[in-house]
């Protein structure tokens, strides 16, 4: 049995934050962006932040840092669009193996810092920005813009590197197409197999609104059902919406299950210029809910979380027993 | 009960389905099924999508909580068809809400279809059939994409028929799956083969009784597996008999679900409700159901009687309908193809008539409308109507003498005048025959040219004879190009005849992609005999035939188009990459058996020997009724005309072989060989040698897979160890054409039709039957083997028979070789035509490999490169082995 496997038996975890909303707080420009090395790139590559693993790793590493010291006991590698499909856009597939290995090795370095308690690097796996259960054309609904084994090959590359680079744990995340997260998945038993390991893995979905689908139109249990023919170490939701409208999902969720539950949320809903208001002490509350209520064993934040809300999760955390599974 | 347990069956679509204690019974949808549905298959075949979709749609609102998704159909690409299904099932949200069942016997179909369902859905289905190496490796993929799995009760030895069978291949397939593969136990649902009962056959009796005590024993013995079958197998006998059927589907749920059966294909509509049965009538299906009394069958079978209704008694129906007008005795002759009393009905028909003529054009045509429209409904099957033609025939051979001697200078009106013919170098004609026949019955006039006909008698006779229409039929490749050809000719010429398509190898993609753009006047293809009237009919309607031909121009331009696209995507390998990657054998372990004989022998046989060795399916096929033999003989929707037509064929079956109607002849050789220059086999002969080429597969595989060539199979000669390989030729086809044509003169299609598809039959027997012997004796290299008919037809051997002309080696060209090297013509007289088929049709020639890791495979397609190597090594242009090739050529 893995290390985190018997933590979290013993306690209730904590997730970091956001990466993207700290990073913001640098200001990056695009000469920064670049850094040195792609000082002469013919593509423009602001905003490209798991490329800051490379070009500004200090500033990556602070952040995962800043989370650890507010108690996090597991960090999530910058590593959110590290694949080929993701990395398209910046014509920056050839990076990707670098981009995810780095990313892990700084997460592991900042992780080893701290002698306390065991620290943990979950190796972020995002969706992609393609999905391959529906189309982008509406005239062609039977079109695809990526199929299976194109994640298949995208994501193996992506866990390969993840785990080289020195991850704990994948996590799978903010799930909005089944079929993107099962071919995952496949890309991460290949792996197992092929290297004869054994690694936990999280999957975590996301219920885009007050439908209580996720955006390729499952409910809960259908989901819970589809992500189900692995071992894993949890499953959960994230992203999409605050803690107190994810609350409802994650019961269904908790009810269906015998696996560990996590929650990410973000921190409320974005306001009307689209940034998130919800202060650490308000979410902390309704954090608190979810542990009265027995909801979870794995809890952090998504979108507009900080360090200070972390903090006030870990607090509140240390208070409850984990959910019984 | 808890909703939570992990040991309860769970799928999803986009809303879960959980089967627990308490879920009565998972109902399947089953009309998404090309091989259940020919509605459904047409729509897919025609690329109708949208009303595919309703088909779904409707199986969803009809209730079914799963729907099951089969794309198995020859003609089908069938990983294109499931995938682009099943992603326009997902942006429906109204379907798509219950699970996919992914029913396919290939699995590359199966697995095209798991990678495209977000949810989980179910595998129908794997088996031991072919070992515990494929049914682990199939189960681990299902486990890793994420679903559940049927297992079929079938293992190396065949399907389980009795209850000890059924538990031990289900025991052992559990035992793997849950030790080795690490399976969830409660994703396994077990199919234990739902067969027949009441069939009058003894072995039959234990039936649903094994079914409902294996069902028990998997619930008691393999903990949270589940249990599935379709169930109106189970009451075939009954068919026509739906209240007895449907009392025998509930009957049989109530029991099978009282013992464990989870879920099944079951049709709503044919199943009663179980309180409601008629006491008695429940009393003796129980009877029959549980095996209960010794005459459990003869007293369900004589109840049944009673509860048909409408059919009374044999000898009363006769007498009854003899009874009826005399144009409804006529209508009933012709539609249950009985000649018996025939002529004394036209007779009674023409003393009413004004004229004799008006007996066919009102009294015959009345009847063969009836025959039409129940073709067309698909309420009649083609042997069927081959019958009603003969009755027709004779009807019409009756009053020709009176017609001639009343002639008063009007004749007849024909629907039309459709010339047919077998184009040149092909020699067969069984479907061009049925085609003409079932045109004739519908009133059109044929004039039939035969088989080999060249393109300018084709032309002269169209123009000549005025025709309306031109049918062109064809079963070896090199046809295709012989049409394309004629097609260009008669564009030259301007002339104006629609042309119809039709025959084994043509397609409707071939027609449009091909020929349709050579020639101006429309050209369609027609799939099969029953389409042909609908076609002909609306080439020739004077007020929808400029549409009808517009329509079917821009279904064949949109066709090509989407054809041209999609052909553009696929993958190909360099000829050498391909090499590089050509299937291994291990030389340096391999020792080749040196065979007990070396050189060239006659064969002679006698039919009765051949019987045996007969392959039923393809002669169903040839008819146009589908299915496997022996389960066609109870299929629900055939099962009636398969079994009488399989009646006549044995009849006349075994006057072939007492009377001696044909001769077999064969000739074999045996001759050292190695693999030169990756592709090509040298034979050498004591004074001299010769060299087989061999084509290579060339798309681009899935990691792993080989680009195989036959090449493979023989040991390369710089390894230094003399191989082996064998040629063949047999035919049967000696006297097949005399009798047809006797049964011809007495107007007896039917008979005419069979004897021919008969003849064929007999050859590929005589093929098996030769095989078995090189193999066992003349060869010797499986001189142990045992095996039954039913794995020689599965072809469970070891060593392969592949012929020229076949998806192994599509090269024609190769059969001059096979020639020279057994000296065919000259020891038993089977001829090559200028398109190298062989004269007599029922012909077969072919090579023998013996390496035990020898096996089938199709070329597919080939580039440019390996054309022009093939050309230099053939020794012939570029152009010419672009023509013989040009059906496997990818650009």
């Amino acid at each position: 049995m893995s290390k985190i496997q018997e933590e979290i038996k013993k306690r209730i975890l904590v997730l970091d934050g956001a990466m993207g909303t700290m990073l913001q707080r640098y200001k990056f420009e695009e000469e920064d962006f670049r850094g040195e090395r792609f000082k002469d790139f013919p593509h423009p590559l602001k905003g490209n932040n798991d490329l800051l693993s490379i070009t500004q790793p200090e500033a990556v590493k602070s952040v995962h840092r800043a989370y650890f010291e507010a108690g996090a006991d597991i960090v999530e590698t910058n590593t959110f669009s590290g694949t080929t499909i993701g990395m398209a856009d910046y014509y920056l597939e050839d990076l990707v193996y670098e981009l995810n290995f780095q990313s892990a090795k700084i997460a592991r370095e900042v992780a080893d810092e701290f002698i306390d308690k065991p620290r943990f690097v979950a190796g972020s796996i995002g969706p992609t920005n393609r999905t391959a259960s529906m189309s982008p054309d509406v005239n062609d609904p039977g079109f695809r813009a990526v199929n299976f084994d194109d994640l298949k090959i995208a994501y193996k590359q992506q866990v390969e590197a993840l785990i080289d680079g020195g991850c704990d744990l994948l996590l799978v995340e903010t799930i909005f197409d089944t079929l993107n997260a099962k071919a995952a998945l496949f890309a991460i038993e290949e792996v197992k197999e092929e290297r004869n390991i054994d690694i936990p893995v999280m999957v975590s979905g996301t219920i885009t609104d007050a439908s209580g689908r996720t955006l390729s139109g499952q409910t809960v249990e259908a989901f819970l059902i589809s992500i189900s023919h692995i071992p894993l170490l949890s499953v959960g939701f994230n992203c999409a919406l605050g803690a107190d409208q994810l609350k409802p999902y994650l019961k269904r969720l908790g009810n269906n299950t015998s696996l560990n539950v996590s929650a990410h949320p973000n921190a409320g809903l974005p306001n009307a210029f689209g940034q998130y208001d919800q202060t650490p002490e308000e979410m902390q509350q309704l954090i608190r809910e979810y542990l009265q209520e027995n909801l979870v064993n794995i809890i952090g934040g998504c979108c507009g979380t900080t360090p200070e809300h972390i903090k006030l999760i870990a607090e509140v955390a240390k208070e409850f027993k984990p959910r019984p599974v | 009960m808890s909703y939570n347990s992990d040991k309860y069956l769970k799928l999803s679509g986009l809303e879960p389905l959980i089967v627990t204690p308490e879920t009565n019974f998972v109902n399947v949808g089953e009309r998404t099924n090309v091989t259940g549905s020919r509605k459904f298959l047409r729509l897919i075949k025609e690329e109708k999508y949208n009303e595919a979709l309703s088909v779904a749609r409707e199986q969803v609102e009809g209730g079914a909580q799963i729907i099951d998704v089969n794309m198995d159909e020859g003609m089908l690409d069938g990983v294109y068809a499931m995938t682009k299904f099943l992603n326009l099932i997902a942006a429906e949200p109204d379907i798509a809400r219950v699970p996919v069942m992914i029913d396919s016997s290939k699995w590359e179909i199966i697995e095209a279809g798991l990678k495209v369902i977000q949810g989980k859905g179910v595998v129908n289905s794997i088996s031991l059939k072919e070992g515990e190496a494929t049914f682990i490796h199939h189960a681990k993929l299902i486990k890793r994409y994420g679903a559940a799995v049927i297992v079929m009760a079938f293992d190396e030895n065949g399907q389980a028929d009795t209850y000890e069978r059924r538990i031990e291949i289900c025991k052992r397939s559990y035992d793997i799956l849950v030790n080795q593969v690490g399976f969830p136990a409660e994703d396994i649902i077990f199919d234990p083969n739902i067969f027949p009962v009441a069939t009058g056959m003894e072995e039959h009796k234990l039936n649903a009784l094994d079914f409902f005590r294996a069902t028990k024993w998997i619930r008691e013995n393999l903990p949270y597996a589940n249990i599935s079958g379709g169930v109106s197998n189970v009451s075939f006998s009954f068919r026509g008999n739906d209240k007895v059927r449907e009392a025998m589907h509930s009957a049989f749920l109530y029991h099978a679900i009282q013992n464990g059966m989870t879920m099944g294909i079951v049709n709503p509509e044919m199943l009663e409700i179980y309180d409601e049965i008629d006491p008695i009538l429940l009393e003796h299906v129980e009877d029959v159901l549980l095996n209960r009394r010794e005459d459990a069958t003869e007293r369900l079978l004589d109840l049944a009687e009673s509860f048909k209704g409408d059919v009374k008694s044999n000898e009363k129906a006769i007498a009854e309908w003899r009874n009826d007008s005399v144009q409804e005795r006529l209508t009933h002759s012709l539609v249950k193809g009985i000649d018996e009393f025939i002529e004394i009905d036209i007779e009674e028909a023409r003393q009413l008539a004004k004229k004799p003529i008006e007996v066919i054009e009102i009294n015959l045509m009345a009847g063969m409308n009836v025959v039409g429209d129940l073709f067309g409904s698909g309420k009649m099957f083609l042997p069927q109507v081959v019958k009603s033609a003969r009755v027709m025939k004779k009807a019409v051979a009756y009053l020709l003498p009176y017609i001639e001697a009343s002639k008063d200078g009007s004749t007849s009106s024909s629907a039309g005048k459709v010339l047919m013919a077998t184009v040149k170098g092909d020699v067969h004609d069984i479907g061009k025959n049925i085609v003409s026949v079932v045109l004739a019955c519908n009133n059109f006039e044929i004039i039939d040219l035969g088989v080999m006909v060249p393109p300018e008698k084709i032309i002269e006779v169209a123009v000549k004879e005025n025709v309306d229409i031109i049918g062109l039929s064809g079963l070896i490749t090199p046809s295709l190009d012989e049409m394309v050809y004629l097609a260009k000719e008669m564009d030259k010429l301007n002339i104006k005849i629609p042309v119809m398509i039709g025959g084994a190898t043509t397609s409707r993609a071939h027609t449009a992609v091909k020929i349709a753009p050579e020639y101006k006047e429309t050209v369609v293809h027609v799939n099969d005999a029953s389409r042909a009237v609908t076609v002909a009919t609306n080439l020739l309607q004077p007020d929808t035939k400029i549409t009808y031909a517009k329509s079917l121009r821009e279904e064949y331009d949109t066709l090509r188009e989407g054809y041209l696209n999609r052909s553009r995507e696929k993958n190909f390998l360099s000829i050498e990459e391909a090499r590089k990657n050509k299937f291994k054998i291990d030389w340096n372990t391999f020792e080749p058996v040196k065979p007990n004989f070396i050189g060239t022998k006659r064969i002679e046989v006698e039919l009765s020997e051949l019987v045996d060795f007969i392959d039923w399916t393809p002669f169903f096929q040839s008819w146009e009724l589908y299915g496997k033999f022996p389960a066609i003989l109870t299929d629900e929707i055939v099962g009636e005309q398969a079994t009488n037509l399989f009646e006549d064929a044995q009849k006349m079956l075994a006057q072939i072989v007492s009377e001696k109607w044909f001769t077999a002849k064969g000739i074999l050789g045996i001759f050292p060989a190695n693999t030169i220059n990756d592709d090509d086999i040298e034979v050498s002969l004591p004074a001299s040698s010769f060299q087989l080429l061999t084509l290579r597969q060339q798309s681009q595989k899935t990691v792993g897979a080989p680009n195989i060539a036959l090449a493979d199979f023989i040991a390369p000669k710089e390894i230094g160890k003399q191989d082996y390989i064998g040629c063949f030729c047999v035919s049967t086809g000696f006297g097949v054409d005399e009798k047809a044509s006797e049964f011809e003169k007495q107007l007896d299609d039917y008979n005419s039709i069979l004897v021919k598809a008969l003849g064929d039959r007999l050859a590929e027997a005589f093929a098996e039957y030769l095989h078995l012997k090189v193999r066992k004796e003349i060869w010797g290299y499986a001189s142990d083997e045992v095996l039954s008919n039913d794995e020689l037809i599965k072809e469970q051997y070891k060593g392969i028979r592949p012929a020229p002309g076949y998806p192994a080696c599509p090269d024609h060209l190769e059969k001059p070789t096979i020639w020279k090297l057994l000296n065919v013509e000259q020891e038993i007289g089977v001829k090559l035509t200028e398109s190298m088929a062989m004269w007599p049709a029922s012909s077969v020639s072919g090579y023998y490999f013996a390496n035990p890791e020898s096996k089938y495979f199709g070329l597919g397609k080939i580039k440019k490169d390996q054309l022009e190597d093939y050309a230099k090594r053939r020794n012939i242009s570029v152009e010419q082995a672009e023509k013989w090739l040009s059906p496997n050529l990818a650009d």
